[in-house]
């Protein structure tokens, strides 16, 4: 078997691993919250027994491993339970399946992170890129100096910004990116722009950044002087010797964008009362609605693993120490 | 002016390098000139301004040093009026550079064919296929294994030697008029060194390229260059043809660039043993690096471990110091066994065996003055007072000759040569009866070589100490050693007292070693490549 192979399916092992140790985390956290759904939902005021019914009903009086077990048992074959919202003590049952929950607000925040990443990562590189090659120029000066002040500022306060200038003071877009599933795609691109510039902003600086230091970080290499030696314009330089040296550390930073994208942007979704899965994720949390809450976190979980295996791998074959070993 | 056949004219070339926030002279005002197809030496100590010089003959400054004054007219241009895109032009296809480290200097992203054909094909002097075959030739020129496929490879599947060569088919690969050669040698092993140097003297030859050599070993350009230029401090000292210059050099100070070859002590040896490693096998995980070594230290004497790369010698240094358990085998000192590990070693234990390292800089603490430095292990190993330590540091810095007034000063105000002696003083001071020293004059110049060598000695007379020098250089070994170990791959060839070793017969790999030692002789290499052809397979 090619070692890269190996090594890949090594390192996809060690995340299912860390997966598993992950959900043991978020069970046993939970575990300790204090107070519960029932007590939430009925209030001081309920008597002993109804309380204890309650309980039994959500099965909430089995032992802590035997919930655990049923729960991941249920994950591994795609079902993430029902949600306690929707029940009463009155025996009422309008709860719903967790997948029918998440699903579309998942689907609304993987929207909103594709779209800004699809233009925030792209222009990272093309910023870290050009600041590198034009090193130490009003250019590289003021890209720095743009990009350090908005990952400084808090992204509320971004997001209210551009509300106010984009929405208020010269509306051109809607500052409530209330979308819904029967919107047409563009519609919802539009209703988007705002909250995906806000959390473009965020992120396009810390990547930027990362691309820059890393390029400038191996333009002191023997090799690079080669190059020069050799004869080769800044830009071939830059694109042919540096670059292919510098995607690991890149690669990485990337990954890590990403995952805030998906997992952190709770913020900005209130900001713009977007249904995306951190409002959700918030709202089960206040409501002791364990299931969701458990769905939600596995999932921030998973992107986070997914995302940091996929710039390893990328790490690994843009290595040819590791590609094409001895 | 009648200088037509002159390739390269440098007048009065002024370069200035930035540091301490403000501009110092690194070239001070010096002349060269090159014919076509002539080879010029250019040698002196570090410092002196040799690399800054040879990039300055292509119009380049390093970042951080700029070219201030002069003319430096290649084929008739002046470079310094040239623009950046026209000086581009030259480089790579007039004008071409090798590197000190190949191994550095090759990107580790790229194919070597790739980066071979890189400029020729850039600039459409050849084209794709063309340029390939033409690389392919010059590999084979170069002498490199298997010339047609050894393009495909990667710079880290190829080993140092093969790299230096890749390098120099590199520089010729568009036919240039001039190669500055960078200490292209100084990174490899004596052995490998001969090949890469007859190969790069006979493609320069054969391709009638001028080339301005640059090293520190004189012995190395005698071999490569017509005529040999002498710097120092960024001035020129002398300038004359090869053989003149060898034989009747003007100047002392072209002399003392040879100091540690006119160094010499006679071998004597001993019964006492105070060090006996017995059938030492040792292992880096799966992959072994000692195999049933034996080697006996006499008291008070000096044992030389020589070898390449790899060998094993900083290996055998760290199974004595406790670094490395061994596998299998013992240590004995002063007839006990040592415990294998660091750990399992008592305090006296230690403070008997102390070590000297290749890097004085990375060996001390900057944040640290000398009198902590070397204050540390007195107060350590005997648990002396703050009075008894403040003497104790006088006593070594004077032993070692420095003034006491070093005690206050940090690692980072001092040279190179300082730095070594301080390193000797702290290896002294807790009284230790074994010193191993790793490569200790590698980093340093010849005539501060001579001087740390000399220490080592008049120590040794006044204290009794031994010592287990590891080095790769057999002058070195010529001035310091009683007795000579020859490793090879993990293996001890040969030992026994130094002139036993040094005169024949050999056993094959010794004999390799020896004669891959360049001499002070300008035939030297034709012969050495001569006999060598009867010594390998």
């Amino acid at each position: 078997m090619h070692p890269v192979l190996k090594t890949v399916l090594q390192r996809l092992a060690l995340g299912l691993m860390t997966l598993f140790l992950v959900s043991v985390v978020i069970f046993s956290a939970i575990e300790m919250l204090p107070g519960d759904f029932t007590q939430a939902v009925l209030g001081q005021a309920a008597t002993e027994e109804t309380v204890t019914a309650f309980r039994r009903e959500l099965g909430l009086d089995q032992p802590a491993i035997v919930r655990y077990v049923d729960w991941i048992g249920g994950v591994v074959t795609g079902d993430f339970g029902t949600s306690f919202s929707g029940r009463a003590a009155s025996g009422v049952d309008r709860s719903r399946e967790v997948i029918a929950l998440i699903a579309p607000r998942l689907e609304n925040t993987l929207f909103l992170a594709s779209m800004t990443a699809i233009v925030a990562v792209p222009l990272a590189l093309f910023l870290g890129i050009t600041a590198a090659l034009w090193r130490n120029t009003a250019y590289d000066k003021g890209v720095s100096a743009s990009t350090l002040a908005t990952i400084s500022m808090p992204e509320f306060f971004v997001a209210y910004i551009l509300i106010l200038v984009f929405a208020s003071l010269w509306p051109v877009f809607p500052s409530l990116a209330n979308v819904r599933p029967d919107m047409p795609f563009w519609e919802r691109v539009y209703r988007c722009i705002l909250p995906a510039t806000t959390l473009m902003l965020v992120i396009v600086a810390h990547m930027m950044r990362m691309t820059r230091a890393a390029i400038i970080n191996l333009l002191a290499q023997p090799y690079i002087e080669m190059a020069r030696l050799k004869g080769l314009p800044a830009r071939t330089v830059i694109l042919k010797h540096a670059l292919p040296n510098a995607w690991a550390p890149i690669v990485n930073v990337i990954a890590f964008n990403l995952a805030y994208l998906v997992v952190g942007v709770v913020v900005v979704e209130v900001v713009f009362v977007y249904p995306g899965i951190g409002q959700l994720m918030v709202d089960a949390v206040t409501n002791r609605d364990i299931p969701v809450v458990q769905a939600c976190a596995l999932i921030f979980a998973a992107t986070y693993i997914l995302l940091n295996l996929m710039a390893d791998i990328i790490s690994i074959v843009t290595n040819p120490r590791l590609l094409h070993p001895r | 002016m009648a200088n037509d056949d002159l390739l390269l004219r440098m007048r009065g070339v002024e370069i200035d390098g930035w540091s301490d926030e403000r501009w110092h002279d690194i070239i001070k005002g010096v002349d060269l000139s090159l014919k076509h197809g002539e080879v010029l030496g250019l040698i002196g100590e570090s410092g002196a301004g040799k690399s800054t010089l040879g990039l300055a003959a292509m119009g380049y400054a390093r970042p951080g040093t700029r070219i201030k004054g002069g003319e430096i007219v290649f084929d008739g241009q002046d470079l310094r009026k040239l623009s950046e895109r026209q000086k581009q032009r030259l480089r790579g296809s007039r004008i071409a550079y090798v590197a000190q480290s190949a191994a550095a200097a090759f990107n580790p992203a790229h194919t070597l064919l790739d980066q071979t054909t890189e400029v020729a094909v850039r600039r459409g002097q050849l084209g794709r296929k063309e340029a390939e075959a033409y690389a392919r030739e010059l590999y084979a020129a170069m002498d490199l294994p298997n010339p047609d496929r050894i393009g495909d490879r990667f710079p880290h599947q190829v080993s140092g030697g093969q790299l230096q060569r890749a390098m120099t088919a590199m520089a010729m690969a568009s036919k240039p008029d001039l190669i500055i050669f960078d200490e292209p040698t100084t990174a490899l092993d004596v052995t490998t060194q001969v090949n890469v140097l007859a190969a790069m003297r006979k493609a320069i030859e054969q391709f009638g390229t001028a080339a301005i050599y640059i090293t520190h070993d004189l012995a190395v350009v005698a071999q490569m260059a017509d005529r040999i230029k002498v710097l120092r401090y960024g001035e020129e000292v002398e300038e004359a043809d090869t053989h003149t210059m060898l034989t009747a050099p003007k100047e002392t100070y072209t002399r003392s660039l040879w100091a540690v070859r006119s160094l010499e002590k006679p071998g004597e040896t001993s019964d006492d043993k105070i060090l006996q490693i017995r059938n030492v096998t040792a292992a880096y995980g799966k992959v072994p690096v000692l195999k049933n070594v034996s080697i006996a230290v006499p008291r008070g004497k000096t044992v030389a471990l020589v070898g390449e790369s790899g060998s094993g010698k900083s290996t055998t240094a760290r199974v004595v110091t406790g670094l490395l358990p061994p596998s299998r085998g013992e240590v004995l000192f002063d007839g006990e066994p040592l415990p294998p590990t660091l750990a399992g070693r008592s305090r006296e234990q230690l403070r008997r065996i102390q070590m000297i390292y290749q890097m004085a800089d990375t060996a001390m603490n900057p944040r640290q003055t000398v009198g902590e430095i070397i204050g540390r292990p007195v107060a350590f190993y005997h648990g002396a007072s703050r009075s008894e330590v403040r003497a104790r540091v006088a006593e070594l810095l004077d032993l070692i000759e420095l003034d006491e007034s070093f005690s206050d000063r940090f690692p980072g105000e001092l040279s190179g040569g300082q730095k070594q002696r301080i390193c000797i003083a702290r290896a002294l001071a807790p009284n230790p009866d074994l010193i191993i020293c790793d490569e200790v004059t590698s980093a340093l110049d010849q005539i501060v070589q001579e001087g740390i060598l000399k220490l080592l000695l008049r120590l040794q007379k006044e204290l009794g100490v031994s010592y287990i020098f590891i080095t790769h250089d057999i002058a070195t070994v010529q001035a310091i050693a009683d007795e000579v170990v020859v490793m090879y791959q993990g293996s001890v060839v040969e030992q026994g007292r130094k002139e036993e070793i040094f005169s024949p017969p050999h056993p094959d790999y010794t004999e390799l070693l020896l004669s891959s030692v360049p001499k002070m002789e300008p035939g030297w290499l034709s012969q050495a490549i001569a006999e060598r052809r009867q010594l390998t397979p």
